[in-house]
């Protein structure tokens, strides 16, 4: 029964049903009898002094219920939004949290920064208030270039020079060394790109206040309902945690951008409670390229020092790190902790050391996107070698193998603070050549070339920390939670199967890939099993889904309450039956008295645990249903080898690819059809940083890449279609043996599409987007 | 105004605001939450419903200009029990993953092999590059689409 729908079947999702007839329920289709609509006022300048704001033209408007300002928020005891995470510098001290008011108070610091809400009977009305609110501001000089962010006007008061932190890991003595003795130093200047998530739902809310009762309820796109919650309830003061219900019904693609607490769910439950009647708002797209969490933007030298042989000695790396105006909510462990730890890549470096200097400038707050960190690790360690490969005149796919870290190293003790459990990086990229036919593209390249065009060919090895994470390791460094996942099991009394989950699912197919894992354990039918998230009414404290950590961790914890169920079917089974509990078995939902033919299925078993007639209630419970926490006890690293061959037209600087390889280890697959799709999502995210996307600001502070006009999505006539593979190393420290699919594709794949393209020029450097202008430009320049 | 149109087989007459959008009017009015808003400058395609026969982004349709006409939405496909070979495809080969950019893109689809014969996978990149999707890369849609023209 369970071999079509268990571990390791391409089981056609449950998901889909919905979705497919349009009766998904996304948070904007979600609607309150008396519902008001929110409008938010928002900043026109980057950077400003906010005197006075006169909201009497707006409260006069037609429809107009209400308007609010930071003030009345801070009156109300509302507070700032906070980051959970706090990263020292190399001083020791702490890093500098400026204050971060939901809306703004005394001053703007990025245009699109809210600083009034207008409430009215329809949207219409809303928009139109929002028009009449007038303030003062005094504009002051943007800081914009994260470059000299250093040397600008301090944004807050109590961040001298901008900085955040400057943060350092690893052994900088040791590493200086390592570059005395070098034969060959290769060093790059890299810029990793500003990149806008946009998840083609645009953030919403809808807040609801029950009189009766005190209490709130917030639908919002949230990928971690009760992190949103803690948050709200906690250090924002909205509403006691026990009167606050978060729910995330269908969400519409996070990537990272809907993990965040912002100010407009902030303001909404807060303007809800304070109008008793519901209060809706859904952003604009030009709202969510103007306020939704950017991504990356680093600014990084870096140095990669080799003995004649190619083998690596050491690694320096000191990168800026743009934070935005403001720390977004895990803003400051993404260029440190899931950065600064994943430099080693798949390689033995012995001596690794980085500095990162945080900056604010006067832009949207930067945090977590796809990756999150570990896609401009990888970018840094993969640009570098290959580059490297290509100074020392050696092949890079040699270069990668003189250094990989071999199987019977593991586990393996990186010098940045990881200790790697298992992996076979030569596995794959054997597997990933021979797909990319390698041996071939020196007669294709001269293809090409007789035609007037140029090819090139990229590697990326590139190595992850997934499964976030073993709560105290995450505490020690500054994590202001822990990282458990919850899962609970109730059997219904027909032996049907209902799951919760801390887990979120927006994209991920939790409900689909959880139901097989029951499946496979208990041996229920898949169709009876129905998979629940997205509700802290319904689930018990957990963290949510990013870092690609929903199997790794959620997962397991769903394991590790099967587990619970099965021990006490067997005890219930061993009843009935008059045996020993230990002489009890079960396997494909049959409870069997070993070398017997006596046997209960796991229906009979939970029939009788809901209905004890012959049943030790003096010694058991009566029910079946299990809850087990799974605090991780390390991180995982799926790891993978990407190549990518890609045509330039020299006329044109139009960028193709010809052909792109991913070959990835997972570990253990719950469904290859929804690894395969997990894949792909992160390469076109992975391959859009490369070639199409870009947030660019003016001078002034201006996003002039502010729509989709202007910023340039990934679409369908853009893309390849991908060779996507895998190979497999089970993690060896969760009960699934999983380490994560949902970042990878994003991570690998930038730095073997630019690998590829500056191979094709002949160039060392070229900045990311590869757009035609700019490869036009580096081959007329060459 | 006044308007009247029909929607998945029923007629309805409507009082609107001239201003109103067709998008607004599906889900607001009609409660066609199906049809999807994803970015208010008829770039993304979430928003792609049938009217008269071709697909187009209803966030940009007047209510003025939608008066009289025949309109077709994600719901109006195909039910659960009776899917649309497109609808049936895309749950086939994994062509979705939010959900979000689904029922634009499906109606885009549908248009796309109804009108044109040979799709070929550059085709069908080319004709749906209006509809934007984040989670996919495109590479199971383009694949749904090809096979769901085998079928229809």
């Amino acid at each position: 029964m369970t071999a079509e729908t268990g571990i390791g079947a391409s089981v056609k999702r449950k998901e889909d049903a919905r979705f497919i007839t349009g009766t998904g329920r996304y948070t904007d289709d979600v609607s309150a009898p008396g519902q008001s609509y929110a409008v938010f006022a928002r900043s026109p300048h980057a950077r400003a002094k906010l005197g006075g704001i006169d909201t009497s033209a707006a409260a006069a408007s037609d429809g107009v219920v209400a308007v609010f300002t930071g003030a009345d928020l801070q009156a109300d005891g509302i507070g700032d939004l906070p980051c959970g995470w706090m990263v020292k510098s190399k001083d020791g001290s702490d890093m500098v949290q400026p204050p971060h008011p939901p809306l703004a108070i005394e001053r703007v610091n990025y245009v699109g920064e809210p600083y009034a809400v207008v409430v009215a009977e329809t949207l219409e009305a809303a928009k139109n208030g929002a028009e009449a609110v007038q303030a003062d501001f005094e504009e002051l000089p943007a800081v914009v270039d994260l470059k000299n962010a250093a040397a600008a006007d301090s944004i807050h008061d109590a961040a001298p020079n901008n900085q955040c932190y400057d943060w350092e890991l690893g052994d900088g003595a040791a590493t200086d060394a390592a570059f005395e003795r070098a034969h060959h130093v290769t060093r790059l200047h890299i810029v990793n790109n500003r990149l806008i998530p946009n998840a083609i739902e645009p953030r919403a809310a809808l807040g609801e206040y029950d009189a009766a009762a005190g209490s709130y309820t917030l639908h919002t796109t949230s990928q971690n309902p009760h992190l949103e919650r803690l948050v709200l309830a906690a250090f924002v003061n909205v509403a006691p945690e026990a009167k606050l219900r978060v729910i995330s019904p269908d969400v519409g693609g996070g990537f990272g951008s809907k993990i965040f607490v912002y100010a407009e769910e902030t303001a909404v439950i807060w303007a809800a409670g304070k109008l008793r009647r519901p209060v809706k708002w859904r952003a604009e797209r030009s709202e969510s390229f103007l306020a939704d969490a950017h991504g990356r933007d680093h600014v990084t030298d870096a140095e990669l020092a080799l003995a004649e042989d190619g083998e690596f000695l050491g690694l320096r790396v000191r990168t800026k790190a743009n934070m935005g105006a403001y720390l977004s909510t895990f803003a400051s462990s993404v260029p440190t902790y899931l950065y600064g730890t994943l430099l080693a890549g798949q390689y033995k470096t012995p001596a690794i050391h980085v500095q990162v200097q945080a900056l604010f400038t006067n832009t949207a707050p930067v945090d977590a996107y796809r990756g999150a960190g570990r896609p401009e690790a990888t970018y840094v360690v993969e640009r570098l070698v290959e580059t490297a490969a290509r100074e020392i005149g050696m092949d890079p796919s040699d270069l990668r193998r003189r250094n990989f870290i071999q199987p019977d190293d593991f586990p393996y003790e990186t010098p940045v603070a990881l200790t790697y459990d298992t992996g076979d990086y030569e596995a794959s990229l054997d597997k990933a050549l021979a797909h990319a036919d390698y041996a071939g593209f020196a007669a294709r390249k001269a293809a090409s070339e007789a035609s007037g065009n140029k090819r090139g060919i990229g590697f990326s090895c590139y190595i992850e920390a997934c499964g976030l994470a073993p709560s105290q390791v995450a505490i020690s460094l500054g994590a202001g939670v822990g990282l458990f996942e919850v899962g609970e099991v109730r059997v219904d009394v027909t032996g049907s199967v209902t799951v919760t989950t801390g887990s979120h699912s927006h994209g991920q197919s939790h409900e689909t890939t959880f139901a097989q894992i029951i499946s496979e354990k208990l041996g229920v039918q898949f169709e009876n099993v129905t998979v629940l998230h997205g509700d802290t009414g319904r689930s018990d404290y957990a963290l949510g889904t990013y870092g690609s950590r929903s199997l790794a961790v959620g997962g397991s914890a769903i394991v590790k309450a099967t587990e619970k169920i099965v021990a006490k079917g067997k005890k219930i089974a061993a009843h009935i039956l008059e045996a020993k509990e230990d002489q009890v078995d079960f396997a494909d939902g049959v409870f069997q008295v070993v070398d017997s033919n006596q046997s209960l299925t796991f229906g009979e078993v939970a029939f009788a645990a809901y209905v004890p007639a012959n049943y030790p209630l003096e010694e058991l419970e009566p029910g079946l249903s299990e809850k087990a926490f799974y605090d991780p006890p390390n991180f995982t690293y799926p790891a993978g080898a990407h190549i990518c061959e890609v045509e330039v037209d020299p006329q044109t600087g139009v960028v193709r690819i010809e052909k792109f390889v991913a070959v990835d280890d997972f570990g253990h697959i719950v469904n290859p059809m929804i690894v395969e799709g997990q894949v792909h999502g992160g390469l076109a995210q992975g391959i859009g940083q490369a070639l199409l996307e870009h947030g660019v600001y003016d001078e002034t502070g201006q996003l002039l890449s502010g729509s989709y006009m202007d910023y340039t999505m990934p679409r369908a006539d853009d893309l390849p279609s991908f060779l996507v593979d895998t190979t497999t190393t089970p993690c060896t420290h969760n009960p699934l043996g999983v380490k994560g699919c949902g970042e990878a594709g994003a991570i690998g794949s930038t730095a073997a599409v630019m690998n590829a393209v500056t191979n094709a020029l002949g160039v060392t450097e070229l900045p990311m987007p590869a757009t035609p202008e700019t490869v036009w430009r580096a081959l007329r320049e060459a | 105004m006044e308007i009247s149109l029909n929607v998945n087989g029923t007629a309805h007459s409507l009082e609107v605001p001239a201003n109103t959008l067709l998008s607004d009017i599906l889900r607001e009015r009609l409660r066609l939450t199906g049809t999807h808003v994803g970015c208010d400058t008829s770039q993304c395609g979430a928003c792609v419903v049938h009217v008269n026969g071709d697909a187009v982004k209803s966030c940009t349709v007047l209510a003025g200009q939608a008066n009289g006409a025949s309109v077709t939405t994600i719901e109006g496909i195909g039910t659960p029990d009776d899917l649309h070979p497109m609808q049936t495809a895309f749950r086939d080969n994994h062509a979705l993953q939010c959900g979000f950019c689904t029922p634009g893109m499906i109606m885009s689809a549908i248009e796309l092999v109804e009108k044109n014969d040979g799709l070929t996978e550059q085709a069908v990149r080319d004709g749906l590059e209006g509809n934007l999707c984040r989670c996919t890369g495109y590479h199971n849609i383009v694949k749904a689409v090809l096979a769901a023209a085998r079928q229809m």
